[in-house]
């Protein structure tokens, strides 16, 4: 029978606000991955803390909700010991952006074939209504009731200095098209990092489903948008202060962690005897003598 | 004929002293001598003063000398920082490129060597090193053929000219010396070794290599003293059995990448010293909840903070044993040899996976650092288990509850499965959860789930969570010491029973959960209680003391100067609290 995206539903119910953006990332996921064939046993899904880190418990696979920050190298290590697993990586944008930052750019740049996902919702939730570092300065939050003085980061244009090798945007709102990014960016052979803008229903009234409606432009309407231009990525994220949504930019050519760490295993670790037979342990032991 | 001896070499680091003392080493122990190494160094690159101190012996050793015999110096630094260590009758071979003054309360003879000149002659000043191991083989009438083997091996992809400058090097500065002093000291003649083919390693070599013969694929690390070492043997080892070294941006992306790996099903695992094992007190927390697998090795080293890093310290004892919040079970072990560093790293993958906890491999400086002979490890002592990891066919699940992978079983242990197994799906979060890992708040399931997991360690097997040395029923003393020490306490030990004082010795080598059982009788036949640790407010002796009791006979010997205990202190201070105790 083939698998299809009710194959990776369960019965657990989100906790996560009505209309909140983070219920069309769980079903993209879950579609993206019946639409490439993935069983749920070889789908692991690793998060982060906050409302969107929850979301490893909504679907039905092998799922991590570890530490606030630390979902992408636990699921760094999760795919250098079975790379036969799909891993992604989720989380929300202070989860990736404040306290994992440190990881997030040293994991694009160390480039082990992963997705990342980040449900960017330009405020912290879980915590009631604090400024992110995604968030516009003169923003008023909990934290910032006279308006944020700090500058938010311009996450993609950061992801393409770093060396990323797979960016890409999406909404909340475009299910089928956030569903064919997160397809895309588990395919590909490298680190995938996509933002997704999944408005805060409860918390962010500015940055709502209405105003990214009005202001993101959808890279398929520009004309001649080239995503493997490195220089046209940078140039069109600034023109449009970040606001774009599709794929951004690809990078086919550059080989993933796994494929060019010296002597790393074509099979799986987990798989592979473990045990040393006594001429390899004699000779650990003669180096020393 | 004398039947152990001290030498130590000097100079500014980066000048090559280490080099020097790891060729002299390497002819010592091939001819059966027991070797134990400790290097003085700071947290520099080029210059500073650094020296290495070898201590030679018939018998086997596992402690620094009191004093020293031979002191070779490359510069005025070294003779003025240590000429107070060397014993009466001892010598100084120092270079007579820095024209050397021997300090007028010198109780050792100035030998002078033109290391540098003969090795300037011999085509490069490089070679004063082998000048100096020439100059020390003649004092103690070691014959020079046995360096050249060892020159072949370290110079011999040079080119054979090379080869041989250097061994000629080696000869001309036993025959300076020899012209000098009319030939080998009678004081330095060391009774011959015993011939037998040890290894000779720091602590670190021992503990990387137990990874390996432990199974272990994949090491996430940041690097740092004094732990780099166990980081460098494997970035060589691990390819070569498919396996990887991650050098990660921190240590909380090493430790969490090491607990990703073990869930995923490989043997995993980072290691550092207290700065990073702070950085670390989170994942620890999670790998705990999570009851995932996770070894972590602590080279411990001065603190707090940046501290002494350095030098010599055991104060992450309580961090070890409490850093995290929250309740989890947690194993800390702690070898006191090279040879237990060993085998205790594989004991400690073991226990990670039977019991599904972190373990923490607790080592110091001295240990990590000190190079020493050993007899060669034992292939048929390497035993690999698994607990209860599934690896049969698992009968089929209800999709919407999962697989029950903390079950609540009797032994607190439930069956674990791994992600890519079918039928053995599960959640996995650090968030309070029911049997199938789902999140779960009610007070009922939290009992449940925290008495589970607290029972685990109940039952805990560990072969040798004390090493007891206790030939008296009820001594004037017990000694009480953990990791490095052990040499120190034992030699300290000797000289009080010499004396007429009985004293039993017990080496913790499990910490937490800690010993008292087996503490329990030790301490209450003896009349008094000395616990011997490095550290300023006597963590360990507030261990026993908490876990035993015996409040009122217990004292500490503490030593927090950066530097390892020396046999002599510890004899010292024990004598003071024997004599002590009979005058009150």
């Amino acid at each position: 029978m083939p698998v299809t995206f009710k194959d990776f539903r369960n019965k657990v119910r989100p906790n996560w606000c009505p209309g909140c953006g983070d219920f069309s990332v769980q079903a993209s996921i879950q579609r993206a991955a019946a639409n490439l064939g993935l069983t749920p046993d070889s789908l692991a899904i690793i998060s982060g803390i906050g409302c969107s880190g929850r979301i490893s418990g909504y679907i039905n696979s092998y799922g991590f909700h570890g530490i606030h920050g630390r979902a992408l190298p636990i699921a760094q290590g999760v795919k250098m010991g079975n790379r036969d697993l799909t891993v992604i990586a989720a989380g929300g944008d202070g989860d990736g952006f404040a306290i994992g930052m440190g990881h997030t750019i040293h994991a694009i740049r160390r480039n082990i074939d992963i997705t990342y996902i980040v449900m960017d919702n330009q405020i912290y939730g879980l915590t009631k209504g604090q400024t992110s570092p995604r968030s516009d300065m003169g923003f008023k939050t909990k934290s910032t009731p006279a308006g944020s003085v700090e500058s938010p980061l311009s996450i993609m244009e950061m992801a393409l200095t770093a060396g990323a090798t797979f960016v890409a945007q999406g909404f909340s709102s475009d299910l089928k098209d956030l569903t064919s990014l997160i397809e895309q960016g588990i395919q590909h052979q490298g680190f995938s990092l996509i933002n997704v803008f999944s408005p805060c229903v409860t918390y962010n009234k500015v940055n709502t489903y209405d105003w990214f409606k009005e202001h993101l432009i959808d890279l398929n309407d520009i004309e001649d948008y080239d995503p493997h231009n490195r220089v046209a990525a940078m140039q069109t994220l600034m023109a449009h202060n970040g606001l774009v949504k599709g794929l951004i930019y690809q990078d086919n050519e550059k080989k993933s962690y796994q494929d060019i760490a010296p002597g790393y295993s074509q099979e799986p670790l987990a798989d592979t005897n473990i045990q040393l037979t006594e001429d390899q342990f004699k000779a650990l032991v003669g180096e020393f003598m | 004929m004398i039947n152990q001896l001290s030498w130590k070499v000097g100079g500014q680091q980066g000048e090559g002293i280490e080099s020097t003392g790891e060729i002299f080493a390497k002819a010592l122990y091939r001819l059966g001598y027991h070797l134990y190494g400790y290097r003085h160094f700071s947290s520099r690159i080029k210059g500073g003063h650094t020296n290495n101190k070898i201590r030679v012996s018939t018998e086997k050793i596992r402690s620094v000398s009191d004093d020293l015999d031979i002191l070779v110096a490359f510069d005025q630094e070294t003779i003025d920082v240590n000429f107070e260590e060397l014993r009466q009758g001892g010598i100084i071979i120092a270079d007579e490129k820095f024209k050397p003054v021997n300090p007028d309360d010198t109780k050792a003879k100035l030998c002078v060597v033109p290391f540098t000149k003969i090795a300037t002659e011999l085509g490069t000043s490089l070679m004063k090193n082998m000048v100096a191991v020439g100059a020390s083989s003649a004092a103690l009438g070691i014959p020079l053929e046995n360096y050249h083997p060892i020159v072949k091996e370290i110079f011999g992809r040079k080119g054979d000219k090379v080869v041989e400058s250097n061994i000629q090097a080696i000869e001309k500065g036993a025959e300076y010396f020899n012209r000098e002093a009319g030939g080998p000291i009678d004081d330095f003649t060391l009774a011959p070794g015993d011939g037998k083919q040890r290894m000779y390693m720091i602590g670190n070599d021992a503990i990387a290599m137990g990874a390996i013969a432990a199974g272990v694929r994949i090491m996430s690390a940041y690097p740092i003293t004094p732990a780099s070492e166990i980081m460098e043997y494997l970035i060589d080892k691990l390819p070569k059995f498919g396996g990887t070294v991650i050098q990660t941006e921190d240590e909380i992306a090493a430790a969490t990448m090491a607990i990703g790996a073990n869930y995923s099903g490989v043997r995993a695992f980072t290691a550092s010293a207290g700065p990073g094992l702070s950085l670390m007190a989170e994942s620890i927390g999670l790998a705990g909840m999570t009851e995932t697998p996770l070894v972590v090795v602590d080279t411990q080293r001065g603190g707090p903070s940046t501290g002494l890093p350095t030098k010599q310290e055991q104060s992450d004892i309580m961090a070890m044993i409490y850093g995290t919040h929250g309740e989890i079970p947690k194993v800390v072990m702690a070898p006191s040899t090279v040879e237990e560093a060993f085998y205790d790293m594989v004991e400690a993958f073991n226990i990670a996976e039977e019991y599904q906890c972190p373990v923490i491999l607790l080592s110091d400086l001295q240990l990590s650092l000190g190079k020493q002979s050993v007899d060669p490890f034992d292939y048929n002592r390497i035993e690999i288990r698994r607990g209860k990891l599934m690896n049969e066919s698992l009968p089929e699940i209800d999709k919407n509850e999962g697989f029950k992978r903390y079950e609540n079983t009797p032994d607190g242990i439930s069956p674990r499965t791994l992600p890519g197994m079918k039928n053995g799906l599960h959640h996995v979060t650090g968030v309070e959860h029911a049997e199938t890992g789902k999140p779960s708040e009610t007070a009922d399931n939290r009992k449940v789930q925290m008495d589970k997991r607290l029972r685990k360690l109940r039952h805990l097997k560990f072969e040798t969570p004390v090493h007891i040395d206790a030939k008296h029923e009820r001594p004037d003393l017990l000694l009480i010491g953990i990791g490095s020490t052990r040499g120190a306490i034992e030699e300290a030990m000797m000289r009080l029973e010499n004396e007429g004082v009985s004293v039993n010795h017990a080496h913790i080598r499990l910490l937490h959960p800690f010993p008292a059982e087996e503490m329990k009788p030790l301490i209450e036949k003896a009349r008094h209680v000395v616990v011997i640790e490095q550290n300023a407010t006597g963590q360990l002796a507030g261990l026993v003391k908490l876990n035993v009791g015996g409040r009122d006979k217990i004292s500490s010997v503490l030593k927090y100067d950066g530097n390892p205990f020396k046999p002599a202190e510890v004899y010292k201070e024990c004598k003071g609290v024997v004599s002590h105790a009979s005058h009150v």
